[in-house]
């Protein structure tokens, strides 16, 4: 097994290397030299000058020791992405807003899985009927509108007009109070993609050949369908699990942006209005490394969950 | 065959406005920049959707914001298969280092999150020049989403090549001495291009969705109305009771995302019986 971990983590070395080569290429050779734009429109020769000293723009890019090249990718692996635009450490910014993110991603992402799954299982129980008809139809209306509007009119009726939840971050406000709303709607909107996916998953199981053989055997359709098709629809369970963890990313991201909880997301909305790209490069380079690393625990629950999978 | 329908209803809206624009026609959504009311007037007889801040149509918008969405979605289609579909060939039929260089880059793409890396693309390539045009608006959206977006269909392509490789109609092309060129692009490609068609039927409202968000986050298209900076301009009108802006924009991108889910599946379920679900 360790061997195995080891293995799999070394595949992640030229993915992290992509990661800063693609980086590299975007905000430094396409983006460029950006320091005139930060100065300002009637900015002085010399403060633009102090400004490319500052973010080594004067330096040369390539075949050099003290190149771009070399400098970016030395401070991506040590994790120090300099400073953003307002002088603040990005780091510090990135370590402050990953409290509240999680507060209200690791809620969201449980609530849409337990749900989706159980009610795919009872899906599955009524398959055929018209309660299945039904479900598929909202599964794909849901689908079909558009995020922003599940949070405005969200946002609109439950806080503003019924006044259930709080309409906006506040300080002074409990993490459970402020983070409700946003979870809510976060789960609600992302129940019609998941629960027509499961769905799917485990009607695919339903007709695989030992079904029948348990239901020849006279097991229960309840039987059945928690210790034979639950245990067997598991991997692609487990990989859309794992897949949807970067989907959280947008939907932290535009939740985030409405109702002002000063998460990654926030910062990230920020970083895109004064487009501070340090901070873009920072979240991106550090949100893929999070997605190598998932991936690699992926690999290692397919492992565990499932003995056909071999470690070598 | 209703939802058939409806999306070339929704393709040629964007194409007459094209042709609109183009020959100067007086017609309305056109001419969406007309006042038309005061501002904010509820929804009535004459005004279907009421009417903005400026006192503009909000119909009038929301069918202009058509031609921006499919514009952007079909260019993003495009610019995403053009690089995929071929380069997927290429590395399910040589396999080999070609192959592992083709998966490396597409590995390194899809570990970015999906609306990070256009957000991080949207923003480099905006005001930037390339080949002497200026990408300005839209262009960089559809870029953006384009140049990131043909992992899926490589990969899809990719693993359908390799399957379909050992064939004996490949065989047989092989013993007939055809070039490997016309192998991969004249007998392998028109076998798994039904693929293609189906992903993108699927694709294409995650690409209106994108250019939604891109455009609700003031990246997209800036002087002309579009849905999401329609669905933006609602944010701030909502409180005030105003709500006919955002019920537009919504009804708009869900009918075409309904239809387009719909239909997909449908093609589906009729090009690829395999995949086929009860």
């Amino acid at each position: 097994m360790t061997t195995y971990i080891i293995r799999r983590l070394s595949y992640t070395i030229p993915i992290v290397f992509g990661v800063l080569l693609l980086t590299f290429i975007l905000f430094n050779i396409v983006g460029g030299d950006i320091s005139a734009e930060l100065a300002g429109k009637a900015a002085a020769k010399e403060t633009i000058e102090e400004i490319r000293k500052e973010r080594g723009f004067d330096k040369p890019l390539f075949l050099a020791w003290d190149s771009q090249f070399v400098n970016h990718f030395k401070n991506a692996l040590t994790f120090d992405f300099g400073r953003a635009l307002d002088r603040e450490s990005v780091i510090d910014k990135i370590k402050r807003g990953v409290g509240p993110s999680l507060a209200l991603m690791a809620p969201m992402f449980f609530g849409v899985l337990l749900i989706s799954v159980s009610l795919s299982l009872v899906i599955a129980f009524v398959r055929g009927t018209i309660w299945d008809v039904l479900a598929v139809v909202v599964c794909v209306t849901g689908m079909s509108l558009p995020y922003l509007s599940f949070i405005l009119f969200g946002q609109y009726f439950l806080a503003y007009k019924w006044r259930l939840f709080p309409i906006f971050f506040w300080p002074d406000l409990s993490t459970a109070e402020y983070v409700a709303l946003p979870v809510l709607i976060g789960i609600v909107a992302g129940l019609g993609t998941n629960v027509r996916f499961y769905r799917t998953v485990m009607l695919d199981e339903m007709r695989s050949d030992y079904v029948r053989t348990a239901f020849a055997k006279g097991l229960s359709t309840r039987q059945v369908l928690f210790k034979h098709v639950l245990k067997n629809a598991m991997i692609p369970i487990i990989t859309r699990v794992i897949l949807s963890i970067p989907f959280l990313f947008l939907g932290s991201l535009l939740l985030e942006r409405f109702f002002g909880i000063p998460g990654l997301g926030y910062l990230m909305i920020e970083a895109i209005g004064s487009r501070d790209y340090f901070v873009i490069n920072a979240m991106t380079y550090i949100s893929a490394i999070l997605f190598v690393i998932f991936n690699v625990i992926t690999d290692i629950c397919y492992a565990l969950v499932d003995p056909r999978v071999s470690l070598e | 065959m209703v939802c058939f329908v409806v999306v070339l209803l929704y393709f040629s809206l964007a194409a007459f406005i094209y042709l609109g624009e183009l020959f100067n026609w007086q017609v309305g959504p056109i001419r969406w920049a007309e006042e038309v009311g005061q501002k904010y007037e509820p929804p009535s007889s004459k005004n279907i959707f009421g009417t903005d801040i400026f006192g503009l149509s909000v119909f009038r918008k929301t069918l202009y914001g058509t031609k921006i969405s499919i514009t952007v979605a079909l260019c993003a289609s495009f610019i995403s298969i053009a690089i995929g579909v071929p380069l997927g060939a290429i590395a399910g039929y040589f396999r080999g280092f070609v192959d592992e260089i083709i998966v490396w880059i597409y590995s390194t793409l899809s570990s970015i999150p999906y609306i990070l890396l256009i957000l991080a693309f949207a923003i480099v390539l905006r005001d930037k020049t390339l080949f002497g045009h200026k990408l300005r608006g839209i262009t960089a959206v559809y870029l953006a989403i384009g140049l990131t977006s043909w992992v899926g269909i490589c990969r899809l392509i990719r693993g359908e090549i390799i399957k379909h490789k050992e064939r004996e109609y490949v065989l047989a092309a092989v013993s007939y001495g055809c070039g490997r060129r016309r192998i991969i692009f004249k007998h392998l490609l028109p076998n798994v291009f039904h693929l293609v068609i189906i992903d993108f039927s699927l694709r294409f409202v995650a690409f209106i969705h994108a250019e939604v968000i891109l455009s609700f986050l003031g990246l997209g298209e800036m002087d002309r109305p579009s849905w999401g900076a329609m669905i933006n301009d609602a944010r701030m009108e909502l409180s005030r009771g105003v709500w006919w802006q955002m019920a537009a924009a919504t009804i708009a991108i869900f009918i075409i995302s309904l239809v387009l889910n719909i239909f997909g599946d449908a093609l589906r379920d009729s090009l690829d019986p395999k995949l086929r679900v009860e």
